[in-house]
């Protein structure tokens, strides 16, 4: 009997903004969703060849191991002001960065709101999972009240170690900010949210608008101990509270940009 | 181009955009301040990039990501602003990109003053930052000396893919003198091989100062002290003053060393057979020309703005052979020539001795005045 093979009709592969290279990811973690996300919006808007991304320090520090872009690694909190460097001298190329939240909110806070208020023609992509991953599990400023970790073993208290920090509501009063959003990557309606919001983060920066960023709430099974269901659980009902979803800055100039 | 009356600061800058400054970052520190100013309004007017940072912090950080697209990229600061930027000088030097700081060095230690000083000697010379890495140090001594060792800060640098720093001072930084500007510069597109840019049609290119795998970091690590021997062949500069029949030797950097000639030349017309090493890098450091004036002199002034910081270079390269003395004014004070004067007849008149430690008795010298 012979057998005849359908030409296949394929819905989904390996976005060719991607290496080959397998992430260090741990699995369930949400890295991996907001990589593929930014992948598939610079092979739709045609940048992979003229996009140069910015890894932080953190558990995305091999970041540029795994887009096939060029990729320069800054040191800790400091991926703004090398971007800002980089876009200076090359404003017609697309430049991007891809940072933590000890990263964007901690060590880095002066640079992330300088290069915002100065409107650098940059795209942000914050990843708030509520804790430090590479390091092993401690408080984030981003941590919720109450949130175990391996430095607030009793909870945060924030008596002693001060309130969650909303990044994209404090950056979306900076004048020079053209596009600031919150959006969530627990499930896959949110997560085609994300992926819109991305666009236009890149959209805003190479129509030159201003400084752009996406905030992405995300997961961390392992060092909140859970399994990834449960964790995107827990980002739905424990960080959506605190940290709501929103358009916080979209400026008249980026309202009307179509795509 | 005929001379004109500038100062010190603006010539850097000024000297730094004729030689094809495409990008500054910086913030505002005395004494250093007129370089970022002039930069200010030049950089704009001519199209190239300039931006104020939030700090020395940020500053040196976008300077990183500069370099890293391979264009002339320079920032400038003083003393306690360049010790914000040891991280990311570490960094680009793991990274191995090209980038010129002018250090216009003031009193310290902590927020010390901003008088003149040499106290940033060890910082600059030694690293300065985490890691082994070994960055260019070019000390200019006066006005005209500013501008030239501007402009071949960005070659060094550029051609060995290391940090070349312009050591200078509040004293040099902020005096007027005549001197010569280079004619400008056209900006060269250099399409380094290692230049990150966007890809285009070519494979993705990484920059980065992480070598995970410690046997990575290690050959890294080689491959730059390799380097650092290839500078050292080739790029030792100095000036040598009265030194052909001297039978002492001063050695200063900078200010310190223009200083010291002062007394050298007063010295000579005393009939005092004295002459003057110049370092003008201070790194790659002069000590095999040094080792050589070892042989034929009886003893060794080394005079400085600070405790004695490259008076342990001076030693390393002597050793016992020749007893060393020291005069240093630390703290933002500036030695007038007849305090080396005096210094210089001393060591002539005294019966010297071979001492492990000369701060010692220049200390207590200084104590007991």
């Amino acid at each position: 009997m012979v057998t005849i093979i359908k030409p296949e009709n394929i819905v989904y592969s390996r976005s060719h903004a991607f290496t080959e290279t397998s992430t260090s990811y741990c699995p369930g973690c949400t890295h991996g969703t907001a990589h593929r996300l930014i992948a598939e919006t610079l092979e739709e808007m045609n940048l992979v060849d003229k996009t140069i991304g910015v890894a932080p320090v953190g558990c995305s520090v091999f970041a540029y191991n795994y887009f096939d872009t060029d990729f320069v690694e800054a040191a800790h909190g400091r991926a703004p002001a090398m971007a800002t460097g980089i876009k200076r001298v090359l404003p017609d190329k697309c430049v991007f960065t891809y940072q933590g939240d000890g990263d964007l909110a901690s060590i880095g806070m002066a640079e992330i709101m300088h290069a915002a208020v100065r409107g650098e023609n940059i795209s942000v992509i914050f990843l708030n999972n509520a804790i430090y991953g590479m390091t092993g599990g401690q408080m984030a400023p981003t941590s919720l009240p109450g949130q175990k970790t391996t430095s607030s073993p009793l909870g945060r208290d924030v008596e002693l170690q001060g309130f969650p920090l909303r990044m994209s509501e404090m950056i979306a009063k900076m004048d020079g900010a053209g596009y600031v959003v919150r959006r969530s990557l627990h499930d896959p309606a949110n997560i085609r949210k994300a992926k819109k919001a991305i666009r236009t983060a890149f959209e805003t920066q190479m129509h030159g608008l201003g400084f752009s960023m996406v905030e992405l709430l995300s997961t961390c099974p392992t060092n909140w101990g859970m399994n990834p269901v449960d964790s995107c659980k827990w980002v739905e009902d424990q960080m959506l509270p605190v940290y709501p979803l929103g358009d916080f800055k979209v400026s008249e100039s980026v309202s009307e940009l179509r795509f | 181009m005929a001379k004109e009356l500038i100062k010190g600061n603006v010539a850097m800058a000024e000297a730094a955009i004729r030689a094809g400054l495409e990008a500054y970052f910086g913030y505002p520190i005395t004494p250093q301040t007129e370089v970022l100013e002039h930069l200010a309004r030049r950089m704009p007017e001519l199209g190239r990039a300039f931006v104020q940072a939030e700090s020395e912090v940020a500053a040196i950080n976008m300077v990183y990501g500069a370099a890293c697209t391979g264009v002339r990229v320079m920032t400038s600061s003083s003393s306690p602003g360049v010790s914000l930027m040891q991280e990311g000088l570490s960094y680009i030097a793991g990274t191995e990109v090209p980038a010129v700081i002018i250090n216009v060095m003031r009193g310290g230690p902590g927020l010390g003053n901003i008088a003149p000083a040499q106290s940033d000697y060890y910082q600059s010379v030694h690293g300065g930052g985490h890691g082994d890495y070994h960055p260019i140090v070019l000390a200019p001594a006066s006005v005209q000396e500013s501008i030239d060792l501007t402009v071949l800060s960005f070659e060094l640098a550029e051609k060995y893919r290391n940090l070349a720093f312009v050591l200078s001072d509040g004293s040099v930084g902020q005096m007027m003198e005549p001197a010569e500007l280079p004619p400008m510069q056209p900006i060269v597109k250099k399409n380094y091989d290692w230049a990150i840019g966007g890809k285009g049609t070519r494979e993705k290119r990484i920059l980065t100062s992480i070598n995970i795998n410690p046997h990575d970091e290690e050959i890294a690590n080689l491959r730059m002290l390799q380097t650092w021997f290839e500078i050292k062949k080739n790029e030792v500069r100095y000036k040598e003053y009265y030194l052909d029949d001297a039978e002492f030797l001063v050695i200063g950097f900078g200010t310190s060393g223009r200083v010291a000639l002062s007394a050298v030349r007063k010295c000579r017309e005393k009939g005092i057979k004295v002459g003057l090493l110049r370092p003008i890098t201070v790194r790659p450091f002069p000590d095999e020309v040094i080792i050589e004036l070892a042989e034929r002199v009886q003893g060794i002034l080394v005079v400085e703005m600070n405790q004695g910081q490259m008076l342990d270079d001076v030693m390393i390269a002597v050793g016992k052979k020749v007893p060393i003395e020291f005069y240093g004014r630390p703290g933002g004070v500036i030695p007038f020539p007849e305090d080396v004067e005096s210094e210089i007849e001393r060591m002539v008149s005294a019966k010297l001795e071979i001492v492990n430690n000369p701060r010692v008795a220049w200390l207590d010298r200084m104590l007991h005045r």
